[in-house]
């Protein structure tokens, strides 16, 4: 996997153009942070990072903002801060977002790892970084792909506990 | 006894069942009210809903307001709009608004939104309700469709931020710019997703839907909500809009209520402008450079309700907009364009120059319609990131209404306070619409 480094503020309508809102994820995919890395939409491979500055996701609640990464499939976004709406969403649409507050350390295309229950993310140089941690019911709905399949596996399985 | 509690604290633990809540705590609420429109509602609930094979948990605490894709442009907008229109008939559900206006302002005006509730809205502005004492915030679809199936939703306990107005704001100056100089100086993930109350004199002397305008903006400022305690002005608006009565007694943050209280002085704030392209991104009028404008944009629910528009029409009554100007005013319901139709407020505007536009979420976001490329835009909405109103190559600055109209006058980014000497003061929605 490969870094993407952003720069701060990332915000939801560079993620999500409102314009495309009204087609499909397919569309919007296609423009995603157009205004920023014209270059990523095509460019970015399953398993790819985001590395963001402060702030990542200000602006709207569509979550398409999210789901457009995970459509896309990036393993992840790290970043030392994050909107609080836009925290919710991804987790909600299985994307998994790592708060580490050294992120601007990683450099753009550096290869990484990461361990998101023991919180840490692993450098090609061997160095490490710490990362806030995650409550474990948003980790499992992470892993379970969002809420929705998390929703429909208690339905179906009604003595699973919520 | 319990340890003194903010408003949010208490908000929280009510819906939660619980007699205290501790910051930091996660907890889970019920919901009183979940509110969701045209774009991030049924389109994107009624498949999810289908595929769980799962029910709306109690119809009577969801309303649906149509306003983002209305008036349909196209094709695409027509079938999102006919998706929401079929299954709300469908659904039968009992509150529906269809192009009535912006749900923000369209719910609490029909009596949804009271002192005490716990809601929950599909738009990000949802904050808005904290103007009213609600526990009001925004989330996405698929957490809408956790709320809608189960009527609960979990919580991380919020600490509180107060934003202390003292002093008084002089005329021509508005909850819009108070906004804008908090995002100045705290910047827009400064509430950090905490709950964020506004108080001081300067806060109780606004209008309600001035205080609308301040929580509006706090998904601005980054915090989960915005709220104002409610009050005598709350009280009397809820009562002219059909909301049951409630006591609001309960409603305040105690003395020596935890959290960080920063202080603002209204008597010395100046109007405030947001330049391109981040609306924490603040100066005072006085301090920008001078700037032509293209258009003056009146509109959205953070700038375009009746009494933004009173605002905008006592500066512009009598006057003309500059020759080169397009002022395009969309209000924010139809109840606030009627009622301002009523005092003469939209007469005023017209007669100034202005295009009236459809009472919807119009270009602010620019999905309904979009400003032309390369112009710069002075607007009375909330966001001003590049690309937000539909073109990617204009410059939208923010200010308040009195600005967007002062500025349409001079055909540049103007000081309304120049302007509104010895004009009579304006009239507030306090209950007469």
């Amino acid at each position: 996997m490969r870094t993407w480094k952003l720069p701060a503020d990332v915000d939801t309508d560079q993620l999500a153009p409102g314009a495309t809102m009204k087609h499909g994820i397919e569309v919007t995919a296609r423009h995603c942070l157009e205004a920023v890395r014209p270059e990523f939409a095509l460019g970015v491979r399953a398993g790819d990072v985001i590395v963001a500055g402060a702030h990542f996701g200000i602006g709207s609640s569509r979550e398409q903002a999210a789901s457009v990464l995970v459509h896309l499939g990036l393993a992840a976004v790290i970043a030392p801060s994050y909107s609080g709406l836009y925290f919710r969403n991804a987790f909600n649409v299985g994307l998994l977002l790592l708060t580490a507050r050294e992120a601007d350390r990683i450099d753009d295309g550096e290869a990484l790892s990461f361990d998101a229950r023991a919180g840490v993310v692993s450098r090609a140089d061997g160095s490490s970084l710490r990362c806030d941690p995650i409550p474990a019911f948003l980790l499992d709905m992470v892993d379970a792909g969002g809420l929705l399949p998390q929703l429909k596996r208690r339905l179906t399985n009604p003595t699973e506990r919520s | 006894m319990n340890a003194p509690a903010t408003l949010a604290q208490k908000l929280v633990a009510r819906a939660a069942g619980r007699g205290h809540v501790a910051p930091g705590e996660i907890v889970t609420c019920r919901v009183d009210l979940a509110m969701f429109h045209d774009s991030s509602g049924p389109r994107r609930l009624q498949p999810m809903l289908a595929e769980l094979g799962a029910q709306i948990w109690d119809k009577s605490k969801v309303v649906l307001v149509i306003d983002h894709y209305v008036p349909e442009a196209d094709d695409e907008s027509r079938r999102i709009v006919r998706i929401a229109r079929d299954w709300a008939a469908e659904q039968r559900l009992p509150h529906v608004y269809d192009s009535q206006g912006i749900c923000h302002v369209v719910v609490p005006q029909h009596g949804h939104l009271r002192p005490g509730m716990f809601c929950v809205g599909g738009d990000s502005h949802s904050p808005t309700g904290g103007a009213f004492g609600a526990y009001m915030f925004g989330i996405g679809a698929t957490e809408m469709l956790g709320v809608v199936t189960s009527g609960e939703i979990w919580l991380q306990v919020p600490e509180s931020i107060f934003m202390q107005w003292n002093g008084r704001l002089a005329d021509g100056v508005s909850a819009k710019d108070m906004m804008l100089a908090m995002l100045g100086r705290h910047g827009m993930n400064g509430g950090a997703y905490q709950a964020v109350e506004f108080c001081g004199s300067a806060v109780r002397a606004l209008a309600m839907q001035e205080r609308m305008t301040l929580a509006n903006m706090s998904a601005e400022l980054g915090a989960q909500v915005g709220l104002v305690a409610p009050d005598e002005t709350t009280r009397t608006w809820l009562a002219a809009h059909g909301a049951p009565e409630v006591d609001i007694a309960p409603w305040h943050s105690d003395d020596h209520a935890p959290g960080a209280r920063h202080v603002f002085d209204a008597d010395a704030l100046a109007p405030q402008i947001a330049l391109p392209h981040s609306p924490a991104n603040v100066l005072g009028v006085d301090e920008v450079a001078p700037t032509r404008i293209d258009i003056a944009y009146l509109g959205a629910c953070t700038g375009a309700k009746l009494d933004d528009l009173r605002a905008a029409a006592r500066v512009l009554a009598g006057r003309r907009i500059a020759p080169h100007v397009h002022l395009l005013v969309a209000p924010a319901s139809v109840r606030d364009a009627a009622q301002a139709e009523s005092e003469g407020v939209m007469r005023a505007l017209v007669d100034a120059g202005a295009t009236l536009l459809p009472s919807a979420c119009g270009a602010c976001a620019g999905y309904g319609s979009s400003i032309p490329e390369g112009s710069t835009v002075v607007s009375s909405t909330a966001r001003n990131f590049k690309g937000r109103m539909g073109a990617a190559t204009a410059q939208v600055y923010l200010g308040s209404p009195y600005t967007v109209a002062a500025s349409a006058v001079r055909g540049a980014i103007s000081d309304a306070r120049e302007m509104l000497a010895g004009r009579a003061s304006a009239a507030t929605d306090g209950g007469q619409a």
